[in-house]
């Protein structure tokens, strides 16, 4: 590569390094609820009333509406309805810890609704002022299981402390009586999986803007009611706690944690930042792909701009395009040869050598050896013109240091075409998977997945997350 | 090393310019009986039509005798490369039906019906076992598929050692390229749609030194094998 080329590429990289990954529009936020997805659009409530709305999952505006005020609300959808939960006050951790949980439900999380009306809040906890928990902070789960609705509430004053409701009312469960489950966490929430109860809480210190160390972490337990034990066997009643995200390069302060199930294995956790530097050092929504290693959760990676070897996971082979194998010329030598001879180092294939080798028009993809050779060296890149999905913005897909991107065909095939256009077959949506391998949706098709058919062959068909023929890896370059 | 590789080149050089066939031309019904060697690999088709194995693959296949296309090794099967040496135009315009035994127009080269015993087609197998080839050759298969009914949405999936190209009456549908092992659903064409009645599935497998030998099957959208058809020799 030329040095001129070799600077523009560079150039070029550094300005992908920097493109922000995170939601857009206006996502200022204090202590998402989990996302509710209501007529075709995402919601999430915050700490001091309102909320975010979204029509993509990517870019979020205010307008969600919550009444009451307070503190953490967290949100659930039971049936047609929508519960939501709050706390009226909290002293914080100087004042006074005399605190209410609320709940109250509505048909529709939509204020443009006719049908959008909150019912009268009806309080499910509380707490003394001096008591050793502080009833703020709450958490809705219902059981899969049992069909049995929880809350659980608390901060760092004392106990975390689990509650029964009813799922048809939202009130309490006559006679039920809190349970203490963890101590010194903020933003808990109980999730399950295969069998395992989940409870997610945030440590580290709130509230401090980018010195916020605010960090989630996890325990589980058999029983929804603990004792919930952390990856070494430390009771979280006793502040145990394995880390599930803590600060990014440019983001802190990782606080109360929702999940959110896209599709089975496509697992998204919401979160704010307590600072994100990239946006006025403000407190931000953040959505990650949610990952399960060793049957913990574990946050994922939002996807990063940059050229990688796009590796299908059914064998291993790498995307690339179909055109002749170009031989290096560099001479084999013998290894049993003996000789004093400096050592020589040689570049890599560049483009250079082979692009003129490469038909002009549409070039078939298809999957081979991973060679490091340029017909299997792409370049990822955010088309922020595009929109996004929840937690991800659609991107475009080239050969490095080309124009020539992967497409979509109308019969669910793809290819490469010469030229980027911004047409939707050219977009794609890339989202981290559960077990940590990535799925390739064109937005033209969204019901399709990039698919290995064949170790060889490439082809959109529908997920499978049994399959490993439609997971990919992308290794950074 | 050196002189092994010099020697190994020479011995595939003496072993390609064997001269072929000494009595090939002959139908396949006494073939295996005339070529012991060919009885754990093929056998002599005594029914009509058969149906894809257990695991979906096409086990009879009119064989054509090796061409010989000598190369000392398969690197060279880059994409233009096979399409050049393959893609000659013989499975087109007025092909038919080759019938067993029946020698090629102007060539010495003998067309043999013969149902696979293995999943997969052990081209040098049969190549040796009629001492028609060993390295260095290109080998044409041919096939009859009969459809009761249209099949939609299935695939041509092939795994060949090397390279390959593969038609469906006359219409290319596959290349693999390259140096190739012989690998299950290897690669795949696109959906395709065989409609309800006969066709001619025709391929041709390029090697230089080393085994040579295919495997093929339709697949369904979800990469199951396709079960419904009838395969014929003529």
């Amino acid at each position: 590569m030329k040095t001129s080329a070799k600077i523009l590429s560079i150039a070029a990289s550094a300005l992908i390094s920097v493109s922000a990954l995170a939601q857009e529009g206006k996502p200022w936020i204090h202590d998402p609820s989990t996302i509710m997805k209501c007529d075709g659009k995402y919601y999430t409530f915050g700490t001091g009333g309102g909320g975010l709305i979204s029509e993509d999952g990517w870019n979020w505006y205010p307008g969600a509406v919550r009444p009451g005020g307070g503190a953490a609300p967290d949100a659930l959808k039971i049936g047609d309805r929508y519960l939501v939960a709050y706390s009226s006050t909290g002293g914080g951790l100087g004042g006074g810890h005399a605190g209410r949980i609320l709940t109250m439900w509505n048909r529709t999380l939509d204020p443009e609704s006719p049908d959008f009306a909150y019912t009268e809040a009806v309080e499910v906890a509380s707490s003394q002022v001096d008591e050793d928990c502080d009833a703020i902070d709450a958490g809705l789960f219902m059981d899969p299981v049992t069909g049995r609705l929880w809350c659980t509430y608390g901060t760092y004053f004392g106990f975390i402390r689990i509650v029964e409701l009813d799922p048809k009312t939202g009130a309490r469960v006559e006679g039920n009586e809190p349970v203490n489950i963890a101590i010194d966490c903020e933003a808990t929430t109980i999730i399950w999986r295969d069998g395992w109860y989940y409870l997610l809480g945030t440590h580290g210190t709130c509230c401090d803007g980018v010195n916020s160390t605010y960090n989630i972490v996890v325990g589980r337990s058999r029983s929804v009611t603990g004792p919930y034990l952390d990856n070494v066997g430390r009771d979280m009643i006793a502040g145990g706690g394995k880390m599930v995200i803590d600060a990014d390069d440019r983001q802190f302060g990782a606080g109360h944690f929702g999940r959110y199930i896209e599709d089975e294995g496509v697992e998204k956790m919401s979160f704010h930042w307590e600072a994100d530097l990239d946006r006025s050092a403000r407190s931000v929504l953040a959505i990650r792909p949610l990952l399960w290693v060793n049957d913990w959760p574990v946050a994922g990676s939002s996807f990063k701009a940059g050229v990688y070897e796009i590796s299908s996971v059914r064998r291993g082979y790498a995307l690339e395009l179909a055109v002749d194998f170009v031989r290096q010329q560099i001479p084999r030598r013998g290894w049993w040869e003996e000789s004093d001879e400096p050592e020589v180092t040689y570049p890599n294939q560049t483009l250079e050598d082979v692009a003129g080798t490469w038909p002009e028009g549409e070039i078939p993809a298809r999957a081979g050896d991973w060679m490091n050779r340029p017909h299997q060296r792409w370049t990822v890149t955010p088309v922020p013109e595009a929109g996004g999905y929840l937690g991800g913005q659609y991107c475009k897909i080239q050969i490095e240091g080309t124009d020539r991107v992967l497409a979509a065909t109308d019969d669910a095939e793809v290819v490469t075409l010469p030229a980027y256009t911004g047409a939707s077959e050219q977009l794609w949506k890339i989202e981290q998977l559960a077990d940590g391998t990535w799925r390739l949706s064109p937005k033209s098709l969204p019901d399709y997945v990039l698919t290995c058919i064949a170790d060889s062959t490439p082809t959109l068909a529908k997920y499978n997350f049994e399959s490993d023929n439609c997971k990919w890896n992308f290794i950074k370059k | 090393m050196k002189k092994y590789i010099t020697a190994l080149v020479a011995v595939t050089m003496v072993l390609a310019s064997i001269p072929l066939s000494l009595d090939a031309k002959r139908k396949s019904a006494d073939l295996v009986e005339k070529y012991p060697a060919l009885a754990p690999y093929f056998s002599t088709p005594t029914t009509e039509s058969i149906r894809p194995d257990e695991q979906g693959f096409i086990r009879r296949w009119l064989l054509l005798e090796p061409i010989s296309k000598p190369n000392r090794g398969n690197t060279v099967f880059v994409d233009s490369y096979v399409r050049k040496n393959l893609d000659t135009g013989w499975n087109k315009g007025d092909f038919t039906l080759p019938k067993d035994g029946q020698k090629v127009k102007d060539t010495t080269l003998v067309w043999h019906s013969l149902d696979s015993k293995l999943f997969n087609v052990k081209l040098y197998r049969y190549a040796v076992g009629t001492g028609t080839g060993r390295y260095g050759m290109i080998c044409r298969a041919v096939t009859v598929i009969d459809v009761p009914e249209d099949i939609e949405d299935i695939r041509l999936a092939v795994g060949s050692n090397s390279a390959s190209m593969w038609w469906i009456d006359g219409e290319e549908v596959l290349i693999l390229s390259g140096d190739r092992r012989m690998v299950m659903d290897d690669a795949a064409s696109k959906r395709l749609t065989l409609k309800k009645g006969r066709h001619i599935l025709t391929g041709a497998v390029i090697n230089g030194p080393g085994m040579s030998d295919f495997c093929v099957r339709f697949i369904d959208e979800d990469g199951n094998p396709v079960m419904n058809y009838d395969i014929r020799n003529k």
